[in-house]
């Protein structure tokens, strides 16, 4: 195992913890906003916020898929060595790191069941960058409309259909998150 | 005139000192130490170690002392604690035919290999009260009693399985799912049907027990053996590579045989039902063995009574004394906000109906 | 401080809890289940409001917690004094000073904003318990969403006394999809339940957790001719004189007199301070006098 694996935990756990949760559940909360998220320092090319979500939600109960870029031994041993997730393959995972592309095709993932809806993956796509403009988002946590630079429409449109059950998403890049779930209709 | 209750803070604070006053009593009574609770008040420590899920008598002893004696109080406190410990590990299953047995009984055989042996039971005690116990007594005379055996006692069960007479359990390598650390979700599975049993309020168990035998999903179970004793407890150190005894507890493991059962392809067969319990409590092992037995009936191919012991649902949901006894007694909180909304609903019934049949009002 | 961890929970409980709580934001008024922990408190006294506020709070929080509306009822207090000890947080009884607000039986009568979170209380969970008692049923009957039995007791409750009769915890259906319990707010508070903040609701002894997020669409159940009615007590705050609060009736002596006081005792306080003065706030001026 590399030394850099060893390294980038949170330097106050129940701290960072405490204030990366509020961020990402503000980003979920309201899609399309766009949140700080920070702490972690992941080896490259993880984000600092893919890495501060990961430290925060996963530990051993929550099997983690990695894809593309992602897909490296350095980044699997740091994700083991902080939080004790298993790394399995995209239908085990309950959260699923990735760009856009590399987690395709999307139907490989859990969307829940009828009766457990909630038993469905989150999935963490890194991009290049998150800006308030591009699909016009509306739903629940929305007011009336939000913008936000997602990768493409299609595919959320056809993920909103399946609600209750459906993927939920958070788009990292740098030190930044935001974040669309199943509920939230996405339109050119 | 109305002035807004305020001070609660005050309030709570004196009922605490209030409290720690009152558990203490009489100064001039030399106070309980946990040592005597824990060696002379056992089968209280037992239940609160049982119900609390925590095997340290110490611990328990404190607890009852903490709660005057109040034993869902203590078995709370204990559970409170609990959640708080961190988790090293897991034991290997505790092998109970190891158990070196202080008592150890059968209803269904006159004797067996490793014999019927009583060990301290209030069986046969005739219930006078024994006012010498009053008095301050000379220490207590030794009890005549043989070391207990350390070699193995084999199960009664056994005997009976050798022939086929009774269904032969089936082993089951998977890891038990945990109460604590999971959500319960139904329909569940044995193990974790005799975990929250092992855990539930005794006299609720008792009570679903009991209403087995008097008809409600009647399965007539007999006690095939019945054993109280200290079990190694061992554990698998991963630098080691393999298991190393880490303590002793003591277990009580009750094991019934029950109404045979047979079909066109599977001749007649007896059942069983099993319960293990912390510490020496048989009245708790007995019991959760019947209800463990009545909780069967699907995977024994019985029909569905209609029984509440038969029931899983209502079993699991009610069995445990901690949860029924928060939302209880969380009736004494106030609940003037949804009292105050019923008030005016039926106010305005009231009046709505009395606009509408006024002549029979009058009469009234 | 303490020797527990921050907010007393373990790092490994609030993470779980945490996930609850996001899937319960992207599946609103689904009931996520969760592991509860055994709590230093009673189940059915806030269990699982506290165990959502622990993994919710951050050392920068300011917290108020209610009781029926009041911050000094005996159990708010002790929920408080709880926070204080093992989070260091701030705590107010000031509505718009909180970020975090804990509840039980109540809905500020402050408009909250969009930077505040209100975690409820919650006893039963299930909106269709007490119509079928059955966790393996009722789960179906969301799965399918099958709420006819829910209408068929309301329509039921107008046959037998011209109005639907159920006061509070109204059962109400979220984004068209889920019905959900708003837990034991009466139903006055009903409409509040679409507002700019974020709503998470913890029922600790029935392992769940579910949420509402801000401008989630929350319809209270009921019928064209029969249409929802939030209600209240027909009087006007005898110290502060409002008439759009929710009102707890007081009984002043033996011969049954009554007045009637807000239940929300911050902005009740807020208005008297303001000069606000109901009907017999001069008495009880004299009185203390």
């Amino acid at each position: 195992m590399q030394v850099q694996a060893l390294e980038g935990a949170f330097a106050n756990a129940p701290i960072e913890n405490a204030v990366a949760f509020r961020a990402a559940m503000n980003a979920l909360a309201r899609p399309g906003q766009i949140e700080k998220i920070s702490g972690a320092k992941p080896p490259a090319p993880l984000s600092v916020a893919a890495g501060s979500l990961i430290l925060m939600l996963c530990d051993a109960e929550t099997p983690v898929s990695l894809s593309g870029p992602f897909e490296t031994a350095v980044i699997r041993d740091w994700i083991i060595f902080h939080t004790g997730a298993p790394i399995v393959t995209p239908d085990k995972a309950v959260f699923a790191i990735g760009t856009w592309q590399s987690l395709a095709p999307l139907s490989q993932f859990a969307i829940g069941t009828a009766q457990y809806p909630d038993r469905s993956a989150t999935l963490i796509v890194e991009c290049d960058e998150l800006k308030p403009q591009g699909a016009t988002l509306t739903g629940p946590g929305i007011k009336d409309a939000a913008q936000l630079s997602l990768p493409e429409t299609q595919s959320f449109q056809d993920n909103a259909k399946l609600f209750p059950l459906g993927l939920d998403f958070f788009f990292t890049t740098g030190t930044q998150v935001a974040a669309l779930p199943r509920t939230t209709k996405v339109d050119h | 005139m109305y002035v807004a209750v305020k001070g609660g803070e005050r309030a709570i604070d004196n009922a605490h000192a209030w409290l720690a006053e009152e558990r203490r009593g009489d100064t001039s009574i030399a106070e309980l130490s946990i040592e005597q609770i824990r060696e002379q008040l056992s089968l209280a420590v037992n239940r609160v170690m049982a119900e609390g899920s925590l095997y340290d008598p110490d611990l328990a002893a404190l607890a009852i002392k903490q709660s005057r004696g109040d034993l869902i109080e203590a078995i709370f406190l204990i559970r409170a604690y609990r959640t708080t410990l961190p988790r090293f590990g897991s034991s290997e299953p505790v092998k109970t035919e190891d158990m070196a047995c202080d008592r150890r009984i059968s209803a269904t055989f006159k004797d067996a290999p490793g014999g019927q042996v009583l060990g301290p039971t209030f069986d046969y005690t005739h219930r006078l009260l024994d006012f010498k116990l009053a008095a301050e007594s000379d220490p207590q005379a030794d009890a005549e009693t043989a070391k207990p055996r350390r070699e193995p006692i084999p199960h009664i069960m056994e005997f009976l399985n050798t022939e086929g007479l009774i269904q032969t359990e089936i082993a089951c390598e998977d890891t038990p799912p945990d109460l604590t650390r999971e959500p319960m979700e139904l329909p569940s599975n044995r193990a974790l049907r005799l975990q929250s049993l092992a855990r539930g309020d005794e006299g609720f168990v008792l009570g679903m027990a009991y209403s087995t035998q008097r008809g409600y999903a009647r399965n007539h179970a007999f006690v095939g053996e019945l054993r109280i004793g200290a079990v190694p407890v061992e554990m698998e150190i991963p630098e080691l590579g393999f298991a190393i005894e880490i303590g002793e507890m003591t277990l009580t493991e009750c094991e019934t045989v029950n109404q045979f059962q047979g079909s066109k392809t599977e001749p007649p067969q007896f059942t069983r039902g099993y319960g293990l319990v912390f510490g020496q409590s048989e009245r708790k092992a007995i019991s959760v063995a019947l209800v463990d037995r009545a909780l069967r009936w699907k995977e024994l191919g019985e029909s569905d009574s209609g029984a509440a012991a038969q029931d899983e649902e209502f079993v699991l949901s009610h069995c445990d004394n901690i949860q029924a006894t928060g939302f209880l007694e969380h009736i004494k909180l106030p609940h003037y906000v949804d009292f105050q909304s019923e008030l005016e609903l039926v106010r305005k019934l009231r009046r709505e109906a009395a606009e509408t049949y006024p002549m029979q009002e009058a009469a009234e | 401080m303490t020797d527990y961890n921050f907010a007393y929970l373990d790092e490994q409980t609030k993470r779980m809890i945490r996930r609850a709580i996001l899937k319960g934001l992207a599946i609103p008024g689904y009931q996520v289940p969760f592991a509860s922990r055994e709590m230093p408190m009673p189940y059915g006294w806030g269990t699982g409001g506290v165990q959502v506020s622990a993994a919710t709070l951050t050392p920068d929080d300011t917290l108020k917690v209610i009781d029926q509306g009041a911050d000094d009822t005996t159990n708010a207090v002790s929920i408080r004094k709880f926070f204080e000890v093992t989070a260091g947080v701030a705590t107010t009884e000031n509505t718009t000073e909180a970020s975090v607000i804990q509840t039980r039986h109540r809905i500020p009568e402050a408009e909250l904003r969009d930077d505040q979170i209100l975690v409820y209380q919650v006893p039963i969970p299930e909106p269709l318990r007490f119509l079928e008692p059955r966790e393996t049923e009722t789960r179906k009957m969301h799965a399918l969403e099958e709420y006819g039995l829910m209408h068929v007791k309301l329509y039921e409750d107008i046959s037998q006394h011209g109005a639907i009769a159920t006061s509070y915890a109204y059962p109400v259906k979220v984004e068209g999809r889920y019905v959900m319990d708003p837990s034991p707010i009466p139903k006055f508070d009903n409409p509040k339940l679409e507002m700019s903040a974020i709503q998470l609701f913890g029922a600790g002894r029935e392992q769940r957790i579910y949420a509402l997020p801000p401008y989630t669409k929350v319809e209270s159940l009921d019928f064209e001719d029969y249409p929802f009615e939030a209600t209240k007590a027909d009087h006007a705050c005898d110290m502060c004189g409002a008439e759009n609060s929710y009102l707890d009736e007081v009984i002043m002596d033996d011969q049954g007199s009554r007045m009637f006081v807000c239940s929300d005792t911050d902005f009740c306080a807020g208005r008297q301070q303001a000069g606000h003065l109901g009907a017999l706030a001069a008495v009880n001026a004299e009185d203390a006098a």
